[in-house]
């Protein structure tokens, strides 16, 4: 090891100018073909909304609802331990004590009621409490005026007592199905609260027509700190387009972000089924700890789905084609994936006519809710894609009333273009441009997986008459990196292509990794394709940067801590086999072992002290700078 | 989903004589007692396709299908049949209707189908893989052990399972060859340029193109403009699409892709370059796609199209009655082993009798029989394996075997009839013995006579 880093005593220090010293970057990308990002608002930010977005950043629930969770909590965790002491099995004892993990490590605001379970696991007769707490509750109850609360906390109240009755005859676990009321619970307040504002703010935007006249006193103070950062605005339309929209923005900000879907939650689970369109069962052994990612029988989606083409009225034609081609597998990778349900939205944006009585910017925002949703049903969404929908939604959203069918269509199918352009193709051309003055003569890049930035960057380089070999390190089961490989040959590249076993042993002769990501989160975290948090751990133990090139409009508010929370789940099967050998057949019918569970997992999540660098179209800048573009960039997206 | 259905329905084949008659197509000849067409109507009608075109040959039989669909289906569907000239053949009759083809693709459907294949899953397969023609193949159909009717020189009979020759890629999703008809005797020959590019194909005998295609309207209709002498969309245009899949004279998408832009599209151009490379990329490769890019050097741009299949799994029915013998073995299939085809219910027994069917004193209805509305039997009869019809009249001491009775029919005492098929108004006189016979319509059997592998039918 001593040996191997020796032979690098030139490039180590660079790689740390590279990471941390060479990023005052130009902040506006130096492409002519750019249209330049709207100068003022991205450089002169107000500092008011600047600490509101920060905040928004860090999923905490308002505080009340926080404080009504922990009070609630108490009698769980005191029940809970009463069943650990039951049924002192193993398997009990495992189940509650990684559920304990997931609330202590993964929702924030949970992490007390964790620490609640952990030490009243000493009094077993800790269920006695729970009559005590009723009562006291529902006086609490009657005392709040606030009708939306009281509701539901009566009902989180009620509910939870019900199960803890129903459960008594206890199984092992039992926890799950209490923390998940809770959860949903809090949810459901959450969300009537919401839909609440949301009502009023219509109410406001639909009387208030030209002037804020009903705007709170808050939000006219929001208003004057917007105009401050903005060029002056007089137009009445953009006057009004903000008294309509300010409540739902500010309500966004206050809010935690919305919730994925928890599939062990039962009964979401139930009621998500009633709605899909695309019906699945779920996987036999799941995977205890991703139980809340949907786990499904992967063999038969397809022919389901296949057979219902006509069923499915309400779905538009080439909305539904990406949708079979998600779910067979037929495309993958980020950018491709999101280009072409782009493409599909624009299809069923140009299909689209308003149906009489019905108002555009209503009924194409459902419409193309239920288009998501069912492209969500075929594979669950990436985040650049969730971003995508957002820059959409909010596109129709914006939408003039005045507007015509026509105009309205033209105007959003320009907007998608647009989007398809700057953030994934010119982005990409930056992109290029910015990692390949990172390449020199002589450099061997390590590369994994199938990214399609990393190979422009290669091509491109070697188009320019660099001279550099490729490690292309590739893993199970789907050997994507094949098909790089190829291409790279095809051009004439000097490649070595390896699976990720061997990465430590290749380590020592490369002088760059370059990665591709599926997202970056705003606390630098890289959320790619499994693997990568391997490889960039091997990289930085043997001191060769690594570079991350991701588009910025991959880049999300949301802090990730961990691979577990949010990630998806690829069919079991595919790492049950091996192909070529079918002789090896232990693994034939493992649905039928109960003991047995298999785990295909799709991304994990690369902390970023593993990351040099992360080359956007921004510019090259450090992890630790990941939330200066959210907050500079980020909100572009559905903003301008 | 922008599909429009055309359910060829066919005139009077030759194949079925002496079964069919102007008055009674082959579209309308019964299968448990509904007309064959019911079954492919219905099988669309499942997968909510309600706008259907039926082309029928013929216009005395146009008119006869299209009373049967209009009384039968008027309150559900939207129907309209059209009636092309006789032996115009497959593709002359969709060239016939092809202006009220305005969809973006065409499903194609033969009317002789008898299937519960979901026609969803051929459409999805076509979309999903943006191919210009998708055709649906389903196992050959084992002859029942009965059934070796020696019914004219009809070479598919003789060979049961070898219908169509089909070569499949390795993922089985794309057709390479197809051989049909006559060609399947000869030698088998495969394009190099195909063989080459795909690197192994898989020749199967056991597989039948069950004639239902998904068709790019604008592919097909060009093929059927541009070659003027393709009869038959089996035997000429499928063939022909695939045979020219790596070699594409076909304009995909419609518009060209290269000149219609100005300079200043350029860079619009390159972007969309761009991203139709990403995705390329982003996918599995197919064939198809590696035949195209392989051309670096060479200045022709090589163009192909894909030809895909839908395989129906083994646990579908799919069968076409397209010869007497799948007459006989769809009758039985359809109240045998796919009972759930004909959407009857079946009694405790097996079997079906209608209410108002009269059965004698000691008769006997075995499992897998269907005894129509009106139908009076005499005493110790036995039915095994049969249909028959509504409003028969049959005396006492008959035994009906593996056989189909049509409507109408009188059949004498002591009368025994196997394998065979009895078309509409038909006498039998007493102890007439039938084995493995076909009896046109209004044909009278005389008394006492014995017939074995005949073809009666009137003059």
């Amino acid at each position: 090891m001593d040996i191997r880093r020796a032979s690098h005593p030139v490039i180590d220090p660079k790689v740390r100018r590279v990471g941390f010293f060479d990023q005052p970057e130009p902040e506006s990308p130096h492409l002519p073909d750019t249209p330049p990002p709207d100068p003022v608002s991205s450089v002169i930010m107000p500092p008011p909304r600047l600490l509101s977005e920060r905040t928004a950043a860090v999923p905490v629930p308002e505080s009340r609802f926080r404080r009504h969770e922990l009070d609630d909590q108490v009698p769980i965790g005191s029940y809970n331990p009463a069943q650990c002491v039951f049924r002192a099995s193993p398997t009990a004892s495992i189940t509650s004590s990684s559920v304990g993990i997931i609330d202590g490590e993964f929702s924030e605001d949970c992490s007390g009621a964790g620490w609640f379970r952990g030490s009243e696991l000493s009094f077993p007769d800790g269920g006695l409490d729970l009559p005590a707490v009723k009562p006291h509750e529902v006086l609490a109850e009657n005392r709040y005026d606030d009708a939306v609360n009281v509701n539901n906390l009566r009902r989180v109240t009620e509910k939870k007592h019900e199960t803890v009755k129903e459960v008594s005859p206890d199984t092992p676990s039992v926890s799950q199905p209490l923390k998940a009321k809770t959860t949903k619970a809090e949810r459901r307040a959450l969300q009537e609260a919401q839909r609440a504002a949301k009502a009023a703010s219509k109410a406001n935007g639909n009387s208030a027509v030209a002037e804020s006249g009903k705007a709170s006193p808050a939000k006219s103070k929001k208003q004057s700190s917007q105009k401050k950062d903005g060029p002056p605005v007089t137009s009445s339309v953009t006057i009004y387009k903000k008294s309509g929209n300010h409540p739902l923005e500010k309500e966004r900000k206050k809010d935690p972000p919305p919730q994925r879907m928890q599939f062990d939650d039962q009964n979401r689970v139930e009621k998500a089924k009633r709605r899909a369109l695309v019906n699945q069962t779920e996987a036999r052994n799941r995977v205890e700890i991703f139980r809340h990612l949907p786990q499904y029988e992967h063999g038969n989606q397809l022919p389901n789905l296949e057979s219902r083409l006509f069923q499915l009225d309400s779905m538009h034609p080439a909305v539904f084609k990406v949708g079979l081609r998600y779910i067979a597998g037929d495309i993958s990778g980020v950018n491709a994936r999101c280009t072409e349900m782009l493409r599909a939205l624009q299809d069923a944006i140009i299909d689209y006519s308003t149906p009489p009585e019905k108002v555009l910017i209503r009924d194409l925002t459902a419409k193309i809710n239920s288009y998501v949703s069912f492209i969500s049903e075929c594979r669950p969404l990436s985040i650049s894609m969730g971003n995508a929908i957002r820059f959409v939604k909010s596109r129709i959203a914006k939408l003039p009333l005045s507007y015509t069918d026509t105009e309205a269509k033209t105007a959003l199918c320009s907007d998608i273009d647009r989007f398809i352009n700057e953030k994934i193709i010119i982005a990409d051309k930056v992109i290029v441009g910015h990692a390949i003055t990172k390449i020199r003569d002589g450099d061997v890049l390590l590369t994994y997986g199938l990214s399609c930035v990393v190979e422009m960057i290669l091509l491109s380089a070697h188009d320019l008459g660099k001279k550099f070999r490729v490690v292309v390190v590739d893993s199970r089961p789907k050997f994507e990196s094949q098909a790089l490989l190829a291409r790279l040959i095809a051009k004439g590249l000097s490649c070595m292509y390896t699976h990720i076993n061997a990465v430590s042993y290749i380590m020592h002769e490369v002088t760059r990794v370059f990665l591709g990501a599926s997202a970056v989160m705003s606390n630098g975290t890289v959320l790619s394709k499994i693997g990568t948090a391997c490889i960039a751990m091997v990289a930085h133990e043997f001191r060769v940067p690594v570079l991350i090139c991701c588009e910025a409009f991959k880049f999300h508010e949301r802090v990730l801590l961990d691979s577990i929370c949010c990630n998806e789940l690829g069919d079991p099967d595919a790492v049950a086999t091996v192909p070529g050998r079918m002789d090896i057949n232990y693994l034939d019918n493992w649905t039928n072992k109960e003991n047995l569970q298999l785990l295909n997992l799709m991304y994990d999540v690369t902390p970023s002290d593993y990351i040099s660098v992360i080359v956007t179209d921004h510019g090259m800048i450090p992890p630790t700078s990941v939330p200066v573009i959210v907050r500079e960039y980020g909100q572009e997206h559905y903003i301008t | 989903m922008d599909f429009q259905v055309v359910v060829l329905a066919g005139g009077v084949s030759k194949k079925l004589l002496p079964l069919v008659s102007k008055e009674l197509p082959n579209a309308l000849l019964p299968v448990a007692n509904r007309p064959v067409l019911s079954y492919v109507v219905e099988l669309l009608e499942l997968s909510n396709l309600k706008d259907l075109i039926v082309v029928v040959e013929g216009k005395d039989v146009a008119l006869n299908v299209g009373a049967w669909i209009s009384g039968a289906y008027a309150d559900r569907l939207h129907v309209e049949v059209a009636s092309v000239p006789e032996d115009v053949g497959t593709a002359g009759a969709i060239r016939a209707i092809a202006h009220h083809l305005t969809a973006k693709d065409i499903l194609i459907v033969s009317g002789d189908l008898v299937s519960d294949v979901p026609v969803g899953a051929v459409a999805a397969t076509h979309r999903r893989h943006d191919a210009v023609v998708t055709a649906l193949l389903c196992n050959a159909p084992i002859s029942g052990p009965l059934e070796s009717v020696s019914s004219g020189g009809k070479d598919k009979t003789k060979k049961p399972g070898r219908y169509d020759l089909i070569g499949l890629d390795p993922t089985k999703q794309f057709l390479l060859h197809i051989a049909t008809g006559a060609e399947v005797e000869k030698d088998l020959r495969i394009q190099k340029s195909i063989l080459r590019a795909v690197g192994q194909i898989e020749i199967r005998a056991d597989l039948m193109d069950a004639h239902l295609y998904a068709f790019k309207r604008s592919v097909l209709l060009e093929v059927l403009d541009q070659k003027s002498a393709f009869q038959s969309l089996k035997h000429d245009v499928l063939p022909y699409l695939v045979r020219s899949q790596l070699k594409s004279e076909v304009l995909l998408n419609g518009t060209p892709q290269a000149e219609e832009n100005g300079t200043e599209k350029v860079n619009s151009q390159s972007n969309q370059q761009m991203i139709s490379q990403i995705l390329a990329n982003a996918s599995e490769p197919t064939f198809h796609l590696r035949h195209t890019l392989g051309t670096i050097g060479s200045d022709s741009v090589r163009r192909a199209h894909k030809c895909c299949v839908y395989i129906s799994g083994s646990s579908k029915y799919c069968a076409r009655l397209n010869s007497i013998q799948a007459y006989n073995d769809i009758n039985r299939d359809v109240i045998g082993e796919a009972s759930h085809l004909s959407g009857y219910s079946f009694s405790a027994h097996n079997n079906i009798i209608h209410p108002t069917a009269e059965l004698g004193a000691k008769t006997t209805v075995g499992p897998h029989c269907m005894l129509g509305e009106g139908s009076q039997m005499g005493d110790k009869c036995s039915v095994k394996r049969s249909v028959i019809g509504r409003h028969c009249r049959i005396g006492a001491n008959v035994k009906v075997v593996n056989s189909v009775v049509m409507n109408h029919v009188t059949i004498g005492d002591f009368c025994s009839i196997q394998g065979s098929v009895i078309c509409s108004n038909v006498q039998l006189q007493e102890r007439a013995i039938l084995k493995d016979c076909q009896v046109g319509a209004g044909f009278v059997v005389t008394s006492g006579s014995e017939q074995k592998g005949e073809v009666l039918a009137k003059k």
